[in-house]
């Protein structure tokens, strides 16, 4: 019989960080697409980082920033009482780090392919950056932000090396569904393993169906 | 009153080439520049719509000033009280006529202007509909509208027309004019048809080999009052029994001269003088 924590755990990670990330890459994304300076360009480099780097390289980096026995790790334990090692906030801050392509770049192609004009038109008549974004770019790119949310949330469901680095093996605390399927593993615990790994794979297929197929009905609406 | 003195280097396909314009507009009257593409025309009013920022100079509109390079002072598109048409209509797809019309208004605005635009533009019937399902003459109109909703200061037109076949364009040119003289507005037209800058402009300005000439009649920019009235075209094509086409800006025009004959590519000119014509090579 499987503990349904690490299913619970998986889950939760993976909303947490969809909903934090879909806030935080739509400026960043409107961003980096309206200005072509440096600062954006190293912007951009620094979101896709996440995309050719190890996870076992960030989720190192991570470690290191978030232990006590270091300057920053150490700062947050002393001012804000917080130890992110070990923890549910700390799995949450890896994933977003590590996921950040994959909401951010949906989003940026999305908003750079949409003509210039249709910015132009808006300021035109007096509404303000941020009025822009919500009211005129975000309703015209909503199969990019359905692309985003997918990609982010089974990217995170999938999620090994970050976690395994920031968070251990800690049952009842960080162990999610990809980790209990590990240690089952480990223990030549065969059948455990193949009932956790159905279930991500029944979960990951549902999800996936229904944002598709409402993504689908969206692009008929469109384009109709 | 419109003053603008605007300096600013384009990058062509042929190499850099400076842009240097100062002119005056009365306020409720009728520019348009003229001028092949890559004259920098469309610059000219991107820059006064804040689209784009020139090297250095100003914009004054009326007691406000828009730019002013030597304060380092620019107001941003949203303040400067301007209508913009653009050449693709740039019409919010995902609204339909009316809420793309209502787009620019405040909350304090009086919401019959848009009904009264709706009126004028022949578009009431088609208010709920989604922009995409409209003809590119209606979605003109609604692009029109769209601007003109807040009253703006100086209203800008980039090429239109230019994607409306030859009918339309006609009904629209006289919607044009009509709106501009019922709500008073300083218009500026880029345009490339001659016929469409006759029929609309009080004053033309035109852009030349990177030379930008002073503000004219259109009738003297292009006729060339001389005492006869004259044309310029290209011969096109040669017909039996001595016909040829010559194509007068973008109009075709099939002539016969008997005592004239023509090669294709050649320039001429036709003179008008009492009553009747002569061709010559120009």
């Amino acid at each position: 019989m499987i503990e349904l924590f690490p299913i619970w755990l998986t889950l939760k990670l993976a909303l947490s960080t969809t909903v934090i990330l879909l806030i935080l890459a739509v400026p960043i994304a409107f961003w980096i697409s309206d200005r072509k300076s440096v600062f954006s360009l190293i912007a951009e480099v620094i979101v896709s980082l996440p995309l050719v780097l190890p996870p076992t390289v960030i989720g190192f980096y991570l470690l290191i920033a978030f232990s006590p026995n270091y300057a920053f790790g150490s700062w947050l334990e002393k001012s804000f009482n917080l130890r992110l090692v070990f923890s549910f906030p700390g799995l949450l801050i890896g994933s977003i780090i590590y996921s950040l392509p994959f909401m951010v770049n949906p989003i940026k192609s999305a908003l750079s392919s949409l003509p210039p004009s249709l910015r132009e038109a808006s300021y035109s008549l007096g509404k303000t950056k941020s009025q822009t974004l919500l009211k005129v770019l975000l309703p015209n790119i909503t199969p990019s932000l359905l692309t985003g949310v997918i990609l982010t949330f089974a990217h995170t469901i999938g999620e090994f090396g970050v976690i395994m680095m920031i968070g251990g093996n800690i049952p009842g605390k960080t162990r999610t569904a990809s980790i209990a399927i590990y240690n089952e593993v480990e223990t030549f615990n065969y059948q455990n393993a193949n009932t956790y790994a159905a279930i991500l794979m029944a979960i990951s297929f549902i999800i996936l169906l229904v944002l598709y197929s409402f993504n689908r009905k969206k692009e008929q609406i469109k384009y109709y | 009153m419109i003053e603008f003195n605007l300096r600013k280097t384009l990058h062509t396909a042929e190499g850099d080439r400076p842009l240097s314009i100062k002119t005056q507009i009365e306020t409720g009257s009728f520019l348009s520049l003229y001028g092949v593409s890559g004259s920098g025309k469309t610059s000219i009013l991107r820059m006064l719509a804040g689209f784009l920022k020139p090297d250095d100079g100003y914009i004054k509109v009326n007691d406000s000033i828009w730019l002013d390079t030597s304060i380092k002072y620019d107001l941003p598109s949203q303040r400067r009280r301007i209508g913009f048409v653009f050449q693709n209509y740039a019409l919010f797809p995902h609204m339909n006529v009316h809420e793309n019309i209502s787009f620019g208004l405040n909350k304090k605005d009086p919401p019959k202007i848009v009904t009264e635009l709706l009126d004028l533009t022949g578009l009431a019937n088609l208010s709920k509909r989604k922009v995409q399902t409209l003809s590119g003459g209606q979605q003109q109109r609604v692009a029109l509208a769209r601007a003109i909703a807040r009253k703006p200061s100086l209203l800008l037109l980039d090429e239109p027309l230019s994607a409306i076949d030859d009918e339309m364009r006609i009904q629209l040119q006289e919607m044009l004019l009509t709106v501009h003289k019922h709500f008073a507005l300083t218009t500026i037209l880029v345009s490339h048809n001659a016929e469409e800058i006759i029929r609309l402009s009080d004053k033309v300005i035109h852009l030349e080999n990177g030379r930008v000439h002073e503000p004219v009649s259109p009738a003297t920019l292009f006729l060339k009052e001389t005492g006869n009235h004259r044309l310029t075209g290209t011969v096109v094509s040669l017909a039996e029994e001595g016909n040829f086409t010559v194509m007068i800006e973008n109009r075709l025009l099939l002539m016969r001269d008997a005592s004239q004959s023509y090669k294709i590519r050649e320039k001429i000119e036709i003179i008008f003088d009492k009553g009747t014509w002569i061709t010559k090579q120009s």
